[in-house]
Formats: C-alpha cells, structure tokens, sequence
C-alpha cells in the first residue's frame, strides 16, 4: 500500500487502507521526534511555501517545525502582509508563488474549495492546512493518530464532538476518517451550530444537542473550540454556552472511564473546556501537537517524492 | 418577401401544429398556409424543422452601459439569436441603472445600432435600485421599457412594494420580482443541503425565496398589479404561485434552464455553478418540471448573466453569482420536457413565446399583419456546445462541452434572418 | 535478448555455516561480548542481526541487544525515485551513548546504505564505536567504506545482481547471482 495521491486536499476520498497507511508512517515520524537530534538531510534542498492566507499560529508552526526537521526549506506567506490584500486575485499569488519553484505548497484559506482551485491551476503537491468550513485533513489525522495511540485501535468507537459543528472543518475531517473505521459518532451543540444534514455525511452519525446523553458510554470527547471569527449568525451568549455545553470533570465522568479528551486547540480554559478537564490525565491536547508534526513530516516526504509520473489524482 | 416552406408550424396561441408555409412580406407576416404562391419571394427550406412564434426571453443582462468587458448588446443579441431567441428583455442593474429615460433610450439607441434582435428594456422599480424612493416608471415607459424590476434584489420592503405596484398597475405595467429575504440569505453562496454541508459552504435555505414570494403575492392582493416572479427555483414558492392563480390574482412566474435541470448536488469547487438564486433540491426540480409541464409555470426565461473570466476565475465563495444562457436554453428545454416525454412540443413552445408574451401583455402569433419574428428549430439536431465557440463575450456556463439533442437552426426577426446555423 | 544466468554462491548448508561462523569471528575479536550491541539494517539485515546473536548466546550465554535501523530518510538518492518509498520505523531499545555497536546487512555493494546507517546512528546519539558485519561483500565500492567481518567475497559487475535469501523472509537461506549474459 503506498499513497498515490499528488495532494492532500481532504479526507474524503481518502480510503481506510490509504488512512491506515498515511497513519503508519506517521508513525516513523513520531520515532525520529524523540531522539536527541531530530533535523534530517531527507528533505535538504527542497522547500515548502506555507501560504496561509488565514491566520494561525500553532497550524503554520508546525508545518514549519516539520519541514526544518525534515531539512526542508519554508518560506512563508501570510495573508495580512502579502499583495491579497492590494486586491491581487489568488490566481496570480499562487502563480507567483509557483514561480519560485517550491516543491510543495501548504495552503490555508478562509474560502471552502481555495486549496482545490490552487491544485487544479500549479503544478506543485498541495496540502490542505485548512480551507474554511471544509476540510482540516492534517487534524484529522493527527486526531486519529492520537486516538489510535491511546487506545490501542480506531475502529468502532464511540466518538462525540461538542461544539460549533456547523462552522468547523476539524469536525468533518475527523467525520470522514473516523467512520471508514466504524466509529460510532455522535455530534453534539447548540441547535443553531448543529445543521440536521450533516447526520448524512457518513454511515452511523447521531445528532444530540444534549450533551449529557451524548457523552454517555464515549470512548473518544473532542470538544471543538468557539469559533468567533467564523460567526457571522447571533452568536450564543458566552453564558449559555458554558451552562450546557463546557466540558466540566463532572460531564466527563458521563463518558468511559479512560475515554480519551481532545481539543484541536487553542483552547479558551473557562469557556469550552474547564481547566481541570484541560489539564486532567484524560487530555491528549499536547500529544495531539507531539503528532501534528510527525503527521506533517510524514505528508511532507510522501508528497514531495520525486518528480511527478503522469496525471495521478488528488485525495479529497 | 421571404416564405418559410415545409415547416411544421407549432403555435399554441391558434392552438396549430401542422406542416405549413409562412409568407413573410417585409417586418409581417403575410400569410400562413399549406400551399402559398410566392414567386419572387427569397425561400427558406424549413424541412424538417419546427417553425414557432419567435421566442422571448424575459430575463437577461446585457451589461451595456457599465460592464461591457462582459458583455454588449451587440455580443448579447448575438449570443441570443444562437439561441433562437427574437426578442430579449434586459434587466436595469447595469452603471448607471435604467431608473430614468436617459438611461432606457441609451438601450434603445445602442440595440438600434448594434443589436440583430429585439431588445425590450426593462426599468428599475427603485431609484438606483437602492430600495428607497420610486423610480420614473412614466418617463420610462414612454421611452420603452416592458416592465420594471430591481432584480438582483428584491424590492426592498412590502410598503415599497405596495407604492410600486400600485403606480406600475395605473401604467399598466407588470412588476417583475426578485424574491429574496435578505437576512436568511446572508452570506450564503449555495442552496443549503447536504451538499453545502459537506463542501463547507454557506448554505441558503429554499425559504429565502419562499417568505418572500408570500410577501410579494400578499402585497399583490392589496394592489392587484400584475406580479412576475422571476427565476423561481422553490416548490414551496410554485405552490404559492399556484394558490395565488387558483384565487385568480395576476401572478405569474419564470424558471431558468439551469434550475429544471442541475440541483445542489452538482456543484463542486467551481463558480460556473454559482448562481442567485442557488441550484435547488431535487425535489424542487421535479417540482420545477412538473410546473413547466402542466401550465403553472408561464414562461422560461434564461437570466442570461455574463461575467468575465477574471472575475469567475477566483474562490467559490468570492465570485459573483450568474450563468450565461442564451444558446443553451431551448436543447435544455426540449431535453427536460420532450425528449422525457413530460410535455408535447406545443407546451414547450408556449413557455418561449405566448406565455412569455402575456406576462408583458403582449402576443406572440403567427398570423398575417403581425410582426415576422420566427424561431425555427429541430428537435433532433445533435449538437456539443462548447463555451469558447459562444458568441457571448462570457464563457461562464455550466454547460461547457454538454451534448445536446434538439438545437435552434434559424432565427427571423422583423423578416430578415437574424442568424442561422452552419452545418 | 540478453539472458540472465544465476549461479548459486551460497547454499542454505553454506549460508547457515557462514553466519555461524561470522558469530564466532565476533566474538573472538570483540572479547567482552556484553559491551557489543547488533543493529540489523532493514530488510535483511534483521534476521541476520539476530541469528548472529544467537550464535554469540549459544557460544558465551551472553545476550546481546538487538536494534532495528530504518535508513530510508537518509538515503541519497530519494530525489532519483518516482515516488517516495514507505518509511519504516527505527526500533533501538537502547541508549546509543557511549555503546560499541556492529551493523549488519546482508550484501555491501557501493557502501552508500552504510554511509545513511552511520548518518542514522549518529543523530541517535553518539557511539564509542561502530562496526560492520556482512554477510556478502560485493566490491564496487564508490565510497571509502569497509566491513569488519565478511562472509564471503564475492566478485561483480555493476550490472549484476546478488540476492540474499533469508528463511524470515524468503522462506529459504541461499545467496545467488545474477549475471547478464
């Protein structure tokens, strides 16, 4: 089994085999992150353009921690500093990125589809790091890493994710891989952040705003954070929000006993999540970071290999 | 003197359809018939082909004056005539809007010198279209507009609505309406549904158009104006049109080809299926074609939108909303309603032409003395429409490289040939 | 078309001799067998990492540690490949500090898999010493690179192919060659 994608664009079209193995060498990656010396020649000499045209600091920081330890070069866009906001279309930012030649770019963008659009126009390996509403697909993975590693296997677990579901693309990314291996999930928030639609997305997905049925006997609690720059209907008021849906010790205990708590992060402690949950020995919040890198490095050597062979299609 | 031979002549104002010449003398008609002595008279074989009433188009924007990159009326009516259409109405959302005469003979005056088929303006209900205070619908009218609109949006409030119906009816005059709720609408760039869900896209719920057709035929009750709502995509907005027909209000309404054809689950990461009103439910597509079939719907109307590549050519949610349609419009038709067996041919031609016709308070015949536009077609021609081979400026279709069984051959307007199709 | 002739160099008799026999010239060489440890090269340098440290157990009774070294992200030649081959991992359980350690493998060839092993070794920490065992050394070397213990010399061309079969792996033991006619 090897990955035959030229990009990483989401996880959709993305079958468990191909996770699995995305996953396992992932892995390898994980290995090299606790020796002494973690940089490698592997990548020396290729570069990555992270273009993130959204901001964020702990995404971009990791992929760039990735390509340094793989010896790859970055260089970086950043959308409030770059001519996207002299009107320049993202047509020719892409194509100007291009014209340096980059082996690999990783794009984030506030518009569902923008990383699809870059793909179908350079000739460069894309990485989805986060395209609006869509797709996070290195979450995703790195949230199954995580998940896998603490318990020992994915498959037909109880998942529940809290929060803002309709606005967040974490939440369908982990959607996508988590029920090609029998996940059992159960999508949890306020009505208004809870589309009915999304019970259609995959084969066993339970919608329940309450959120104490919804932790009942979950092996896996992810609790997505309040997005406020994605709002744009009436937000909830923060009150209401943390009266029936923070994540207290006490609603924690609804779920299995070694159930596994995650957060994309960043984490607002007080708001979505109680600090005590935050820092209990539940929270896998910092392995979820340990493994974004290796996921990364992983995508990194995958997607940069060699020169391209042929029209080879992309995943997601 | 032209005479058109060997055509079946379908005309569901005179409830005709049968094989039948038409002299042409001049801009008339002179004379229909099975045999007609015309020696002298230039012929046209029409073996094989439909001969109808010359088709209008209620909906379209020819973007001239203010977006001429897009599109002229020269480029426009071109693009029409490949789509068999005689006569096109245009809508006022161009710079500076049609709210005055100066604006409505600027049309009339460029389609005089540059269009090949009619062009019927239509002005805007609002000044500016800005929702605020009424626009000069007498002086427009005596320069020529057929109705008036502020499509693009919906007229901005019902007591704005209610002043504009009832100054539009003392001048006999339909009002055309862009049902939209603002608010529901908001942000949103496609038809909420699984589809939006899971492209993580902005959805836009079916009631958006729906609340407002209410409001629009409530208002309607209270002034008795003729009311159009333009480009329906919502069952639940067809059924209120159809309540509305049933309690014998003047109400009528349109649909675009693209929405008795495509649904939500078509669009994928490309602005060529970005449109306002968004692509629909499957439900309301059958809804839709079910409607076109059995008369509830009065008329197709293309809500041809050109926009330039550079504009189209960017993320979903950042470009505007429009597909063209001229050229495409009457193979979708035949395809959805012939071909399927939904409807007979004589019911697709009244949604071109009578039904059309009666919405602006016109007729659409064929008899002697009225005006020789014609749209003559096959039903069986096969065809590919390739959008770089579109005599629109504008390549923004979902169409693009879509085969097609049925296509316009000839388009006559005012007697002269407006267009016909090379073999 | 060019017919490729195999000889057999080894026979699993003669292969299961020469580790042996590799094990005890270890031993002998190494004195304290205890301080040593074996990092098996994937693929086939596993299996042979650990019959040799069956050999030294059932000579001395002492166990010496087994690591398994993954060298592909040290290659030099990954930019050459159509794609990106899969990343196996690199399972050492011990500290590298300090450690004498023997690399094994199965055939040493141009000694670019050697120069990545090192490079591998290195980044885990820093070793007292480092040696290498082999089970075929095939000359041609385009590195300044040279095995401690050899099983057999074999003489090749560029254009040859020497195979290691390993019972682990291949469900048999024997070396051969391959030769273009």
């Amino acid at each position: 089994m090897s990955f035959t994608f030229r990009h990483l664009l989401g996880t959709e079209a993305l079958s468990r085999g191909e996770i699995a193995f995305l996953l396992d060498q992932s892995r390898a990656f994980q290995g090299i992150q606790k020796q002494p010396l973690k940089k490698l020649a592997t990548l020396r000499g290729k570069s990555a353009v992270l273009a993130f045209f959204e901001t964020s600091t702990r995404t971009r920081i990791s992929f760039a921690t990735a390509a340094a330890r793989l010896g790859a070069d970055t260089m970086n866009l950043q959308a409030e500093s770059s001519s996207t906001q002299k009107g320049e279309s993202l047509v020719d930012t892409v194509r100007t990125l291009e014209a340096m030649k980059p082996d690999v770019i990783v794009i984030r963008h506030a518009a569902s589809g923008a990383p699809h659009f870059v793909a179908e126009r350079l000739g460069i390996p894309v990485i989805n790091a986060g395209d609006g509403l869509h797709e996070h697909p290195t979450q995703g993975l790195l949230d199954a890493l995580t998940i896998s590693d603490r318990l020992g296997l994915l498959d037909a677990l109880n998942v529940t994710i809290v929060g803002d579901i309709r606005h967040s693309r974490v939440a369908r990314s982990n959607i996508h891989i988590l029920s090609k291996f029998g996940c059992r999930i159960t999508l949890c928030g306020p009505a208004m952040w809870l589309p009915p639609e999304m019970a259609s997305m995959a084969p066993s997905i339970r919608i329940e705003p309450r959120l104490e049925e919804a932790l009942r006997g979950a092996n896996v609690v992810m609790v997505l954070r309040v997005q406020t720059e994605r709002l744009r209907e009436p937000a909830l008021p923060a009150d209401e929000y943390i009266r029936l849906y923070q994540m207290t010790p006490a609603r924690l205990a609804l779920a299995q006993p070694d159930a596994v708590l995650m957060h994309p992060g960043p984490m607002i402690r007080g708001l979505e999540i109680d600090p005590a949950v935050a820092d209990s020995p539940q929270s896998s919040v910092l392995e979820q970071v340990t493994n974004g890198v290796a996921v990364r490095m992983a995508l990194l050597y995958l997607l940069t290999g060699g020169a391209p062979s042929g029209a080879v299609p992309q995943a997601g | 003197m032209l005479l058109i031979h060997n055509g079946r002549v379908v005309d569901p104002s005179r409830s005709f359809d049968g094989l039948a010449n038409v002299l042409i003398e001049g801009e008339s008609i002179a004379r229909v018939g099975p045999k007609l002595d015309a020696s002298g008279a230039e012929r046209f074989d029409a073996s094989g082909l439909v001969v109808a009433p010359g088709f209008i188009d209620l909906h379209c924007h020819l973007r001239e004056p203010g977006n001429e990159p897009a599109e002229t009326i020269e480029t426009g009516t071109r693009a029409a005539a490949r789509g068999g259409f005689t006569a096109v109405c245009c809508m006022p959302n161009t710079q500076p809007v049609n709210d005055n005469a100066s604006v409505t003979r600027f049309i009339l005056d460029r389609a005089a010198a540059t269009a090949i088929v009619r062009v019927w303006p239509i002005g805007a209900a609002s000044h500016g279209s800005l929702g605020e205070g009424l626009a000069e619908f007498a002086a427009m009218k005596d320069a020529g507009i057929v109705a008036v609109t502020d499509d693009g949006k919906p007229i901005a409030n019902a007591k704005l609505l209610r002043h504009v119906m009832e100054y539009a009816r003392s001048l006999d005059l339909p009002v055309i309406e862009h049902s939209e709720d603002a608010s529901l609408f908001a942000g949103g760039v496609m038809r909420e549904g699984p589809t939006s869900v899971r492209l993580g896209l902005r959805g836009i719920p079916a009631v958006a158009e729906s609340i407002c057709v209410a409001r629009d035929v409530q208002v309607c009750t209270l002034t008795g104006a003729r009311l159009h709502i333009a480009h329906m995509s919502a069952r639940e907005s067809l059924d209120l049109v159809r309540e509305a027909k049933r309690r014998g209000l003047p109400v009528t309404c349109e649909v675009t080809p693209h929405h008795f054809t495509l649904t939500d689950e078509d669009v994928v990461y490309d602005s060529r299926y970005k449109m306002n009103p968004p692509l629909a439910s499957r439900d309301d597509r059958d809804a839709l074609l079910a409607g076109l079939a059995d008369g509830s719907v009065d008329a197709i109307a293309t809500d041809h939108a050109p926009h330039t590549q550079a504009s189209k050519e960017v993320e979903f949610d950042r470009a505007p909303f429009g597909v063209t349609g001229f050229e495409t419009a009457l193979s979708l038709a035949l395809e959805a309603l012939v071909h399927s067996g939904r409807a007979p041919l004589s019911r697709l031609v009244e949604l071109f032409t009578a039904g059309p016709a009666r919405v602006l308070g016109k007729k659409r015949v064929i008899a002697p003395g009225e005006p020789a536009d014609l749209t003559l077609f096959s039903t069986e021609h096969r065809w590919t429409f390739r959008a770089s081979e579109s005599s629109s400026k504008s390549r923004n279709t979902p169409f693009d490289g879509r085969s097609f069984h049925g296509a316009p051959m000839a388009t006559i307007v005012a007697g002269r040939v407006a267009w016909r199709r090379e073999n | 078309m060019p017919t490729r002739e195999k000889t057999q160099l080894l026979s699993a008799a003669q292969t299961g001799r020469t580790i042996e026999r590799l094990g005890h010239e270890i031993v002998e060489k190494t004195g304290e067998t205890h301080g040593i440890a074996l990092i098996g090269i994937r693929r086939r340098g596993v299996p042979l990492a650990h019959r040799l440290a069956e050999t030294i157990r059932a000579a001395t009774g002492a166990e010496v540690p087994i690591g398994v070294l993954d060298i592909t992200l040290y290659r030099d030649d990954l930019s050459l490949a159509s794609a990106h081959p899969v990343v196996q991992s690199t399972e050492i359980p011990f500290c590298v500090d300090g450690r004498d350690l023997i690399l094994v493998d199965d055939v040493l060839f141009t000694g670019r898999t050697i120069r990545a092993a090192i490079n591998g070794l290195f980044d885990l920490g820093r070793p007292r010493r480092v040696q290498l065992c082999v089970l075929v050394d095939r000359g041609l070397r385009e590195l300044p690179i040279e095995a401690n213990y050899v099983g057999r010399r074999v003489e090749s061309r560029p254009e040859d192919l020497v195979e290691v079969h390993l019972k682990e792996i291949d469900g048999e033991d024997r070396v051969l060659l391959e030769r273009a006619a």
